[in-house]
Parts: structure tokens; C-alpha cells; sequence
């Protein structure tokens, strides 16, 4: 069986002005169905186009992406706008919520661009409230809530549509240590569910809450293994900041 | 994502900031409001005239002869007979002499009374009809006999209702009043209006008149919109007569109906057109207003890009909020176009009585369809470029 997300010798190049910044060097690996997979990294380490290029929000410069067998490289806009839309849920580290719409209306979001029926989105859109323990106040506004209830919303609207994937970009960054605690254990209740949860961070205590960590630096993968692993939290060039790009 | 779902997040967004709608709005609703008003005042202006017109008959032509010294003139058995010989276009002849001397009731005198001498067709042919006593009679007119037809509006003033049989003086002499003419204003009658008026037999009147000779005459057409075929008929015999096309003159009621009102509606036309710039003006401040959206929402976008949003939910979202604030507007216009026509027409009618504002259902509907329709292009613009969006930075900009 194929790989849910495999990355095939992925680069990244950003051409600012005459300097070129490659953000993604040449990175394979593969992550499978029903994994919790962290990837971190210090800030310029990558981590952030990776997650871009899972998310299918961009594309690679060269190599291979491939979700769930399909080559996301070659896909137009509308391709990536729909597989964004089936395959993934997405989980902010600013939450973002749309603050006009009621919680309801805001988990509702991504299966009205399915073409999910009217009744019937509002009735998943209260169940997957319901789960994250915000069964009571669907009719709130985001603004109306604390932030860790608001990542709960993003959390629900993530996984209303069912996606194969879970993305989460440092979804503790914004919150407390408490809730930030609470939030990640929703995510090890979804990935315990069986979900695939991919968690973006560069916080190594957040990282060893998954099973598995994926560690970059300058674009490249210097860690693929498990989290509990003494190496999986050691960068082996604690000099190093990461800087340079 | 459905039209209609698409339409309701708009409504959503547009109840969002009421007031920055309202002013987005604004130059949409007068531009709107001024077209609407400036149509229906043309439209009030078009009946009035067609009113007043056919007061005097869209079917009748008026011949004036000023005649070319003495050495010829055309006699009214002459005039009588040019009907005659031409039954499939002309239909009746009455001469018709105005008399500008004032009128003496008692000791009352009166000088915006119109005093006509007509013949007895005269009547039938401006489709007058008597409420009282009886109309003028051939034997009046080749007796030359001093009787008269007066308007309801003497009747009512001066006689109480019974002024068949009482007299009136005109001119020094003394005329018996045979008849009473049916009311013809709507409202209030007053002195100088259509019902403030004496019909004498017109042998009569050419006596009392300053020249003695008759040279006016109105004519019945057969057929109204065959009035061109008539005027020439009648000019090309007075041309035969005369040699001199200044020797006399002949208008048709209905050519000239029809050229005042393709002046009205050509300034109309061009008051419209001023008053659609403002409609312009006023799509172009939607297009920056929603300029200002995107960019303000710029997270939005990018939010629900992420979400799964194709470009042209994006687009098909900008476009319909700015095509749903403009056709909102266009309906406050129209509103406002119906409120102010009917103040206008209160202030117009108190100037010129008759006078309206009235706007037409075309002109709404256009209006509406306008103003949608500047939604659209307005909003395309604004809703391109949010579609455009990058997702990415999108979803980063602050």
C-alpha cells in the first residue's frame, strides 16, 4: 500500500530579488494513514513550506508530491482548491475563524464548498461541535469565545469534512500551556479515531506528543523517526539557529 | 456553492456595515432617483400636452389665411366646398372667429372670457356637448342671429346654473344664451380656463370682429394619422389660390403634438443622460468601496481559499455582494424617485394645473436593471483581483 503523503526529492525556491532561497532542499519521506506525525524545525527551517506544499496551498519547484497517489504538482488552481477542500483540514495557529459567521456557520464553511445540502451540513457542522465540547454555543461569534475554544472551533471545522489529513500548524502556538495541553489531546483523541494528524511546530515539548517527528533544518531533513527517541529532540547543531536564509 | 447561498452571504455581509452600504449606495440612489424623476416629469410633461391637445382636437387642422393684399381671397363657401370635394380625407369646416373684446354680464364685466364665433359643426367636430338647452343651429348662423353657447363656468358664476334664456352682452349687443356646455375641467372651474367661454354663431361674430372677414377656419381630418396627406391637400389649394406660401398657414393638431413631444422627449433624453453620469459615479465608488473590501478581507479570502474555495466562488461572492448593494440601491432610488416625483408633483401641478411627475414602470425596471447591471462590471474589477488572492499570503496578512 502507497503512502497517504509521500515527498519525492521536494525542493522549494524562492527567488527574492537577485537572492535565491531555497526553502525545501530536496526533502523524500513518506508519511502513512493513521500516523501522528510532527514536523519540526526553528523558524527558516522549512517546516513552514512543507506544511504549504502538504497542505496543497503550494507547489514544488521540482520533485514529487504526492497525496493519496495523486501528483499534486501537476494539479491547476481549481484542482487544489477542490483537494484542499476533500483531503484536508486545516487547523491555524491563529485559529482563523471568520468572525462575522456564528460558530455553526464557520464549521460550515468547508462542506458548502462541497455542495454539502443545506440541513445537512448544519447537522454534521453541530455534531462536530458537539465533539469538541462546544455543543452549546453554536451560535455564538468567535470573538465571543476564549482562545482555546476558538481553536476548538477550527479543530471541528477541520475535521467536519472528514479529510484524510489533518494539518495543524502550531495549533498550542496562540494558547496557554493548559489549553494548549487540552488542544493536543483533542488531537491525540483524533488521531486515537484513527485520522492522520500532521502537527507543524517548532516546539520540541508539543512535538514529542506525536508518535513520530520529522526534524528540518535549512530545508532538509535531519530527523525521521520516532518521537521518543533521545535524538528525535536534540538538534545535532545546537550552534546552529537555524539562520542563514 | 448554490447562487442563492452565494446571495445570502452577501445580504450577510452588506447587513455587516449598514452604513458604509448606505454611502457605497448613495450615488447609486440619486443617480436612480434623478432618472426616475426627470423621466416622469418628462412622461407628466408628454400628458399634459396630449391633454391640452386633445382639448382641441388631435383630429383637426387649423387654417389661418392672412391673405396677400386684396386681389384675392379665398370665401368660406370656397373652404366648404375644398371639404366637399375632398370627403376621404377632410370631414367637417367650422370658421372660426376670435373675438377679444370683453364680456358684460349685468354690470359685471369680464375679459379672460374666450369668445368664438363658430358654425353649428363646430360642436360635433370638437365632440362638445350641451348640459343645458341646446347647441348653435344652421339657421343661427345664416340668420345671423345674436344667441350663444356659454361654459358651464358663467352658467355656475353668473346665473346660478340657469343661464339658458338670460342674456349677455358682447360688444354692446345683447345675446341670448341658448345653451350651457358641458363641464369640462376635472376640478375647479376658473375664470380665464377651458369652461370660461362663449359660442356665437360665426356670421355673427365676423360682423362684430375688427377686419369683417373670416380667416380662420378649423377642419376635421378623416383619419388622424393621415393628417400630413390633409395638410398638403388643403396648402396645395391655398397655393393654387394665393402663390404665396406666406399668404396662409395650416397646422395639423396631431404634427404638432407629435413635434412637441419628440422635444420633449429630447430633453428629456439628455437631462436622463446627465442624470445616468451620476450612475456612473456612483458604480464606480461601488468598485472602490469593494476595493477596499478585498483588501480588507484579504484574511477572509485567504481563509476560505484554504478551505477549498475556487477562484470563482471568490469572484461569483465579490461580484454578487457588489451587484446586490448597487440593485439595493437602485431599489432605494426608485423608492426615493416615487417619493420625490410625487412632492415634485404637488409643487408642479400648484404652477401649471394638470402638470404631473409621473414616472413610467419602463423607466423603473430600467433603473433597476441599471443599476444591477453597474453591480456586475463595477464589481468585477474588485472581485478579479480577490479571486487572484495568493492563499498563502492570504492567509498571513495582518
Amino acid at each position: 500500500m502507497s503512502a497517504l503523503i509521500e515527498f519525492q526529492d521536494v525542493s522549494k525556491v524562492y527567488e527574492m530579488g537577485d537572492s535565491v532561497v531555497r526553502a525545501a532542499d530536496h526533502i523524500s519521506m513518506q508519511i502513512q494513514k493513521g500516523e501522528f506525525v510532527a514536523i519540526v524545525g526553528q523558524s527558516g527551517s522549512g517546516k513552514s513550506t512543507c506544511m504549504n506544499i502538504i497542505g496543497c496551498l503550494d507547489v514544488p519547484s521540482s520533485g514529487t508530491y504526492l497525496l493519496d497517489g495523486q501528483d499534486v504538482g501537476k494539479m491547476n488552481k481549481n484542482q487544489l482548491a477542490e483537494i484542499r477542500n476533500k483531503m484536508l483540514g486545516f487547523i491555524f495557529q491563529q485559529y482563523n475563524l471568520l468572525p462575522k459567521l456564528t460558530l455553526l456557520e464557520n464549521v460550515e464553511v468547508p462542506m458548502m464548498y462541497a455542495g454539502v445540502s443545506r440541513s445537512d451540513r448544519r447537522e454534521r457542522a453541530r455534531v462536530a461541535l458537539e465533539m469538541v465540547g462546544l455543543g452549546s454555543k453554536v451560535n455564538h461569534r468567535p470573538a465571543q469565545l476564549s482562545g482555546g475554544q476558538q481553536q476548538r472551533v477550527s479543530i471541528a471545522r477541520a475535521l467536519v469534512g472528514e479529510p484524510a489529513v489533518i494539518l495543524a500548524d502550531e495549533p498550542t502556538g496562540a494558547l496557554d500551556s493548559h489549553t494548549g495541553r487540552e488542544v493536543l489531546s483533542l488531537l491525540q483523541q483524533l488521531h486515537a479515531a484513527g485520522n492522520t494528524v500532521v502537527l507543524i511546530t517548532h516546539d520540541n515539548s508539543i512535538a514529542v506528543q506525536a508518535q513520530r517527528i520529522i526534524r528540518l533544518e535549512d530545508g532538509r531533513v535531519i530527523y525521521d523517526g520516532d518521537a521518543h527517541a533521545p535524538e528525535a529532540v536534540v538538534s545535532p547543531n545546537l550552534a546552529g539557529t537555524g539562520g542563514g536564509q | 456553492m448554490k447562487l442563492t447561498e452565494a446571495f445570502q452571504l452577501a445580504i450577510k455581509n452588506i447587513r455587516g456595515s449598514k452604513m458604509r452600504t448606505f454611502l457605497t449606495m448613495l450615488g447609486i440612489i440619486i443617480g436612480i432617483s434623478a432618472v426616475i424623476v426627470i423621466v416622469g416629469l418628462g412622461n407628466g410633461m408628454e400628458n399634459y400636452m396630449k391633454g391640452s391637445f386633445s382639448d382641441m382636437g388631435t383630429n383637426t387642422l387649423m387654417v389661418s389665411i392672412m391673405g396677400r393684399g386684396s386681389s384675392r381671397s379665398v370665401s368660406e363657401e370656397q373652404m366648404y366646398d375644398l371639404v366637399a370635394e375632398n370627403p376621404d380625407y377632410l370631414d367637417q369646416i367650422s370658421p372660426t372667429v376670435s373675438l377679444s373684446n370683453a364680456v358684460k354680464i349685468g354690470t359685471k364685466k369680464l375679459s379672460l372670457t374666450t369668445i368664438t364665433g363658430v358654425s353649428e359643426a363646430y360642436f360635433d367636430m370638437k365632440n362638445y356637448t350641451v348640459s343645458a338647452g341646446r347647441a348653435l343651429q344652421y339657421v343661427d348662423v345664416s340668420n345671423r342671429r345674436d344667441v350663444c353657447v356659454v361654459g358651464n363656468y358663467l352658467n355656475e358664476t353668473y346665473y346660478g346654473g340657469n343661464a339658458v334664456g338670460q342674456t349677455i352682452r358682447l360688444n354692446g349687443r345683447c345675446f341670448t344664451i341658448v345653451g350651457v356646455m358641458k363641464q369640462k375641467t376635472d376640478g375647479e372651474m376658473e375664470e380665464g380656463g377651458t369652461d370660461d367661454c362663449v359660442f356665437l354663431p360665426y356670421s355673427t361674430a365676423a360682423r362684430m370682429s375688427y377686419t369683417g372677414v373670416i380667416s380662420e377656419y378649423t377642419l376635421t381630418v378623416v383619419d388622424e394619422t393621415q393628417a400630413r396627406a390633409c395638410v398638403t391637400i388643403v396648402e396645395s389649394y391655398l397655393y393654387n389660390t394665393f402663390r404665396d406660401e406666406h399668404a396662409y398657414r395650416v397646422v395639423s393638431m396631431a404634427e404638432l403634438l407629435d413635434a412637441m413631444n419628440s422635444m420633449i422627449n429630447v430633453m428629456i433624453g439628455i437631462l436622463a443622460g446627465i442624470a445616468a453620469i451620476s450612475l456612473v459615479v456612483g458604480g464606480i465608488g461601488i468598485m472602490n468601496i469593494m476595493l477596499v473590501s478585498v483588501t480588507e478581507r484579504t484574511r477572509e479570502i485567504g481563509i476560505r481559499k484554504a478551505l477549498g474555495a475556487k477562484e470563482r466562488y471568490i469572484m461569483q461572492q465579490f461580484v454578487i455582494e457588489a451587484a446586490t448593494t448597487s440593485a439595493l440601491g437602485g431599489v432605494l432610488g426608485i423608492i426615493v424617485g416615487y417619493g420625490l416625483s410625487s412632492i415634485g408633483t404637488i409643487i408642479v401641478s400648484a404652477l401649471e394645473k394638470g402638470l404631473t411627475i409621473s414616472p413610467s414602470i419602463g423607466a423603473v425596471l430600467g433603473a433597476f436593471g441599471i443599476s444591477t447591471f453597474i453591480g456586475i462590471v463595477f464589481g468585477y474589477l474588485p472581485a478579479k483581483k480577490a479571486a487572484r488572492l495568493n492563499p498563502i499570503d492570504a492567509l498571513h496578512y495582518d
